[in-house]
């Protein structure tokens, strides 16, 4: 079990290191800082001691190895436009994402359980096509359209929540529906193929002879044996899902990482572009340790061995 | 020629996807054909239809969607679009299956140590959001047609890459790949002759559910105004541009997203319909349709 994770976390700060290195360089050819962040007109003298200041003068591999110094000792740089530690420009924009993200997902993996399931048991009945036609429609949907229609009829139409901003939890009803609709349709079709194959399996002709009642069988038995293939796919829902949070966030004016990645570029602010990817990188690879802890737990037969 | 047959009949037992064939075939083909017609009606101001109203037809049979801010009619600009949205996505598709494909051979095939850094890189693609890989490097290089192509089929790389060489590890343990050696055969042509070919089917029926996935993620991107930039423009960068007139002109934004919605619904109808016609354990659900 050690090995495997240790195996798993080397590959993990492997590609962490490719997605810096990346980063870093793509983030270094979109030009230079101080033709945004200063006057049109500072002079060649002000422009260079900015660049000093900022070390932009230093050669672009003598910069990369001082970033990895610094990364080392946790220091992850200074964000040109708000003068705070980058790390904390990206730290303060997080718990946004990570609610809007987080409740959305524990959201749509519930109610794409209970859908998936109830549409399993009938295959082709009536409950089962409304199901499909809904949780197609959700997974093809593009996120931006939806929540621009969604601000029109019920923000600007019907007054019932605010078009955008935080603050209440009025202001998260429309955002959280909004980006609720991809993951519960991917989710709620691979519930039911799982439930399907775990409802024709013969552990559940067992429990039926015994006379176990559906309501078990199809919650307690077969369900159990859903969970994996659901969590796995999950999993990839969930990073993709912070791509739908960007779009959401800059739709709803949401201050989240979304936000201040896309001002972030703009302005050229490496250091924030450089922490916020890598506190990103760490959540993702945090929440697949996560996800193989779940399938030990819900398969006991499965062992991490590398 | 039978397979085809049989295929084309078993679609017609199934009227939602038969539906969304139809529906796919009408689109694809405007988006060839359309816009030879309409791109000159489609960018073409006329400041005195600026807004109009759709269902009203007195302008004439392509104002029937209404008009856009610079009175251009949105069906013709839905038409040129087509063109671009399906383009792109054809293109990344196509793109990302050939070099997926490619290096999940190579991968699947040899232990060497290219090996594992192909795989190690298709971990950092998959283990990142993508749209946010693509926001840097779109704003890096510049967001013109052939980088959006190159970035969005990047994205999905990783998928085709995994799945070629999950079958390629199985298939190279088979009879006839020995045999193959055993005559003399270098790798490339085991892996390109004998090889590739047993890959190449489940490789496009991935291609065909992902489709989908690459129009939403070309939307995207257009609408933060990353994609292909004016004057060409897709169905994303017009709900971008009708965003701002929402409570005066809706359906400005409306018209070009619920065309996504329909091209991506009919597109995962009939993958669903397909993955469901090539698993054994489902055919019987369109067969037993069958009078």
């Amino acid at each position: 079990m050690t090995a495997f994770f240790g195996k798993r976390l080397a590959y993990s700060l492997i590609s962490l290191f490719g997605l810096l290195v990346l980063v870093f360089f793509l983030s270094r050819l979109t030009g230079n800082p101080a033709d945004v962040l200063l006057p049109p007109d500072a002079s060649a003298a002000e422009r260079q001691a900015f660049s000093e200041r900022h070390g932009f003068d230093e050669p672009i591999h003598i910069q990369f190895l001082q970033y990895l110094s610094d990364l080392l000792r946790l220091d992850f740089g200074e964000s040109l436009r708000q003068n705070r530690s980058a790390m904390e420009v990206a730290l303060n924009a997080y718990p946004t994402t990570l609610q809007l993200a987080g409740l959305t997902m524990v959201l749509a993996t519930t109610a794409a359980l209970l859908v998936g399931a109830l549409a399993a048991i009938r295959p082709g009945g009536l409950f089962d096509k409304i199901a499909s036609v809904f949780s197609l429609t959700g997974a093809s949907t593009p996120d931006f359209w939806v929540a621009i229609v969604a601000v029109l009829v019920f923000a600007v139409g019907l007054g019932l929540v605010p078009t955008s901003g935080t603050g209440t939890p009025m202001h998260w009803i429309l955002p959280i529906a909004v980006l609720f609709l991809r993951p519960f349709g991917l989710l709620v079709q691979i519930v039911r193929g799982a439930m399907i194959s775990a409802l024709a399996s013969p552990y559940v002709k067992t429990a039926l002879a015994k006379g176990v009642r559906d309501r078990r069988i199809v919650f307690a038995h077969a369900m159990r044996n859903s969970l994996l293939p659901t969590v796995t796919v999950a999993g990839d829902v969930a990073t993709g899902l912070i791509n739908g949070a960007v779009v959401i966030e800059t739709v709803f004016g949401f201050p989240g990482i979304g936000k201040l990645m896309i001002d972030a570029i703009h302005q050229r602010d490496f250091a924030v572009v450089q922490a916020t990817i890598l506190i990103t990188a760490c959540a993702i690879f945090i929440m697949n340790i996560v996800i193989d802890i779940i399938y030990a737990i819900l398969d006991p037969r499965i062992r991490y061995q590398s | 020629m039978p397979r085809i047959a049989t295929a084309f009949r078993l679609l017609a037992n199934d009227r939602l996807a038969l539906g969304a064939g139809v529906v796919l075939a009408v689109i694809f083909l405007l988006a060839l054909v359309g816009p030879f017609f309409v791109s000159d009606l489609a960018t073409r101001p006329d400041l005195l239809k600026r807004n109009a109203p759709p269902l009203v037809l007195e302008n004439g049979f392509f104002h029937l969607l209404g008009t856009d801010t610079l009175g251009r009619p949105i069906l013709a600009r839905l038409i040129v679009g087509a063109q671009f949205t399906l383009g792109i996505a054809t293109a990344a598709v196509l793109c990302s299956m050939t070099i997926g494909g490619f290096l999940g051979l190579i991968a699947g095939f040899s232990d060497r140590w290219y090996s594992q850094v192909i795989l190690r890189l298709a971990d950092i693609i998959m283990s990142f959001p993508s749209l946010l890989m693509a926001l840097i490097v779109l704003y890096t290089l510049g967001a013109s047609l052939t980088n959006v192509i190159i970035v969005l089929a990047i994205t999905r790389i990783p998928v085709y890459l995994r799945t070629t060489r999950a079958e390629v590890l199985e298939l190279r343990e088979r009879m006839f790949v020995s045999a193959a050696r055993s005559m003399g055969a270098s790798a490339p042509r085991i892996l390109f002759r004998h090889i590739s070919p047993l890959v190449v089917p489940t490789l496009a029926t991935i291609a065909a559910i992902d489709f989908a996935t690459v129009i939403l993620a070309e939307s995207s991107l257009s609408f933060l105004g990353l994609g292909i930039q004016p004057p060409q423009f897709t169905w994303g960068a017009m709900v971008a541009a009708g965003r701002g007139y929402l409570s005066s002109a809706w359906w400005v934004a409306f018209w070009p997203g619920l065309m996504i919605v329909i091209t991506t619904l009919s597109l995962n109808l009939l993958s669903r319909w397909a993955r469901m016609v090539a698993d054994p354990q489902q055919r019987w659900r369109v067969q037993s349709l069958r009078r």
